[in-house]
């Protein structure tokens, strides 16, 4: 991050719009798009609740009034059993009604928050909406065109109080709560496409100043590296106005990523005039017992406590804590792995350090644990641990082992695999059959080691191991070797 | 009804009329002015009624809010997207077609 300049610090909130896990829209059983909008045919996810044609009635989805109670709950908001759809009033071309369905005095959620590493991050309000549709424009066109593939999606938009103070604290939020509304299942959270979508409101003002000073609102960043480009970007500039004697207008700016500014979208002068009234199409909506205790009693243990248990119960390192519950899948993974393996650091240490780069290299993930159809079993890798623990197999046999798995896929026989290539070579004379041959034929490297380059000896081993494809017993072979090698000097 | 208490019903109907994209000529405008403080100032006499004891009505019927499962449709058919298209003033085919709204 760019460091704020010394007097000065930034106020920043943040609002965050997650498009809900649902399979039809937010008030119609209009279907949702799934995987890239872009690739899809323009208006073809459409019904006449869609296009707002006259004598249409919302009803709204039960799913989402669902997935926002679990994600309210996951953040310790309040849920309010009887919230309220309001109208929110503004003109634009992918907005058919010429109103968006959104809530307003009675959100579904108020409260709760949010702990990222440096703070707790308090929350104002989660709230209901529909999406809207998408306007696209071409410099080279007299006009817009307008694709309502996505309007009516169900959102949630989750907004923050003022509490964070720099791009740094603002980022880790966004990628805190972005892995709970996966892990929770609530929202894909999937940001190319647009469905993890973040409006920053930033403001200055000098240390030790009570008041709050102007803000703008930086509208809908789609990474978390943009976000922090931007809010950056945004309070250098804010302050460079202020310093040089100039006012801070309220006023929506985008983020130009090829300049690396934000640049003045349009003024807020009439825009906040929404007019917002209660919806008359929809009642007061009830969350009722059935929903409300059904996602209470069923809310997982969440990621945040979770990396802790991991750090602090099963001793994990701060890293693999965190690389374990980066997805929900990974961490079921890892769970059902230590049902086979009863050291939970050798578990996390062969997952970080081996198997998801070889799953990445074949462009795979973990899976859930107890998929069929997944990459690698748990207990396939348990039972190589457990090889490697009762001595049948070396570290390089265990990697072996998870290669083969990995090749063939699922159904992977883990059992006739060690049968057929466990066992490690501890026994002396083998180890010197396929130690002294080395020994002869590199003689340049025996006379190094003699001379004292004990660097060396780390060539003798890998030699010795690829002769015995990596089945003699490492401490033994390092014995043996040790031994003939000064026996040499001796000799010498 | 003092000037204070007037005040809280006050109307801009140009205001209004700009944001509801009316377009309203200026003798329309006084009238209109003019009819909707009457309104208002009836409405208003309702306030005088102490409702603290009341809980708010928020709709007039006492129906439950249905909620629908989350079953999808089917996409639009190619016909059936022409037929929706059919019902702007500009289109291209596939998008409605709008006069440019950003640069």
């Amino acid at each position: 991050m760019t460091r704020i300049k010394e007097g000065w610090e930034a106020v920043i909130g943040l609002e965050v719009h997650a498009q809900l896990k649902t399979r039809s829209k937010l008030f119609s059983s209009c279907p949702v798009a799934g995987g890239s909008t872009a690739d899809l045919s323009p208006n073809t996810f459409v019904d006449a609740i869609t296009a707002a044609l006259p004598g249409t009635l919302p009803v709204p989805n039960g799913e989402a009034i669902r997935l926002a109670t679990r994600l309210g709950l996951a953040l310790g908001c309040t849920i309010d059993r009887r919230s309220q759809f309001a109208r929110k009033h503004y003109f634009y071309p992918d907005s058919p009604k010429g109103y968006q369905i959104s809530q307003y005095d009675r959100p579904i959620c108020a409260g709760g928050g949010l702990a990222i590493a440096s703070k707790f991050v308090r929350l104002t309000r989660i709230h209901l909406e529909e999406d809207a549709g998408k306007t696209i424009h071409d410099a080279r066109r007299p006009e817009s065109r307008v694709d309502l593939n996505r309007a009516g999606v169900a959102l949630v938009e989750i907004v923050s109080e003022p509490d964070l103070a720099s791009s740094d604290e603002a980022v880790a939020y966004l990628k805190e709560l972005h892995r709970l509304v996966v892990w929770l299942g609530v929202s894909d959270g999937n940001m190319e496409e647009g469905n993890f979508r973040c409006d920053a409101n930033v403001s200055v003002r000098r240390v030790g100043d009570p008041k709050l000073g102007t803000r703008t609102e930086i509208k809908n960043v789609n990474s978390f590296r943009f976000v922090g480009l931007a809010i950056d970007a945004e309070i250098v500039r804010q302050i460079n106005v202020l310093d040089g004697g100039g006012a801070i207008v309220q006023e929506t700016r985008g983020w130009d990523e090829a300049s690396g500014t934000t640049r003045s979208l349009r003024s807020k002068e009439d825009a906040h005039d929404y007019r917002y009234f209660p919806d008359p199409d929809l009642l007061v909506l009830d969350v009722s017992d059935a929903v409300y205790d059904g996602e209470r009693t069923t809310l997982p243990e969440l990621p945040a406590a979770r990396e802790r248990r991991y750090r602090e119960a099963l001793g994990l390192t701060a890293y693999d804590a965190e690389v374990l519950t980066q997805t929900r899948l990974r961490s079921d993974w890892f769970e059902a792995l230590l049902s086979h393996v009863d050291d939970p650091k050798t578990a996390a240490n062969w997952i970080v350090n081996d198997l998801l780069g070889a799953l990445a290299k074949r462009g795979q993930d973990l899976s859930a644990p107890d998929d069929a159809r997944g990459p690698l079993a748990p207990a396939t890798l348990g039972a190589l641990l457990a090889g490697l623990k009762g001595g049948a197999l070396s570290s390089r046999m265990v990697k072996d082992g998870l290669a083969a798995a990995l090749a063939h896929g699922p159904g992977f026989d883990v059992a006739a695999w060690i049968g057929q290539h466990g066992g490690q070579v501890s026994d002396s004379a083998a180890l010197i059959a396929a130690i002294d041959p080395i020994l002869a034929a590199n003689a340049s490297q025996v006379a190094e080691y003699l001379s004292g380059k004990d660097k060396v000896f780390g060539f003798f081993v890998g030699q010795a191991m690829k002769a015995m494809k990596g089945k003699a017993a490492p401490e033994e072979l390092q014995r043996v070797l040790r031994e003939r090698l000064d026996g040499l000097r001796e000799k010498g | 009804m003092s000037a204070d208490e007037r005040r809280t019903y006050d109307i801009d109907v140009v205001h209004v009329a700009r944001l509801a994209r009316l377009a309203l000529d200026p003798a329309h405008a006084a009238a209109m002015q003019g009819d909707l403080e009457k309104i208002l100032a009836f409405v208003a006499e309702l306030s005088e009624v102490d409702v603290s004891d009341v809980p708010p009505t928020t709709h007039p019927l006492p129906f439950q809010l249905p909620l629908r499962d989350d079953v999808a449709g089917e996409p639009l058919t190619p016909e059936a997207r022409d037929a929706l298209l059919a019902g702007a003033p500009s289109h291209d085919g596939e998008a409605f077609i709008v006069p440019k709204v950003v640069g």
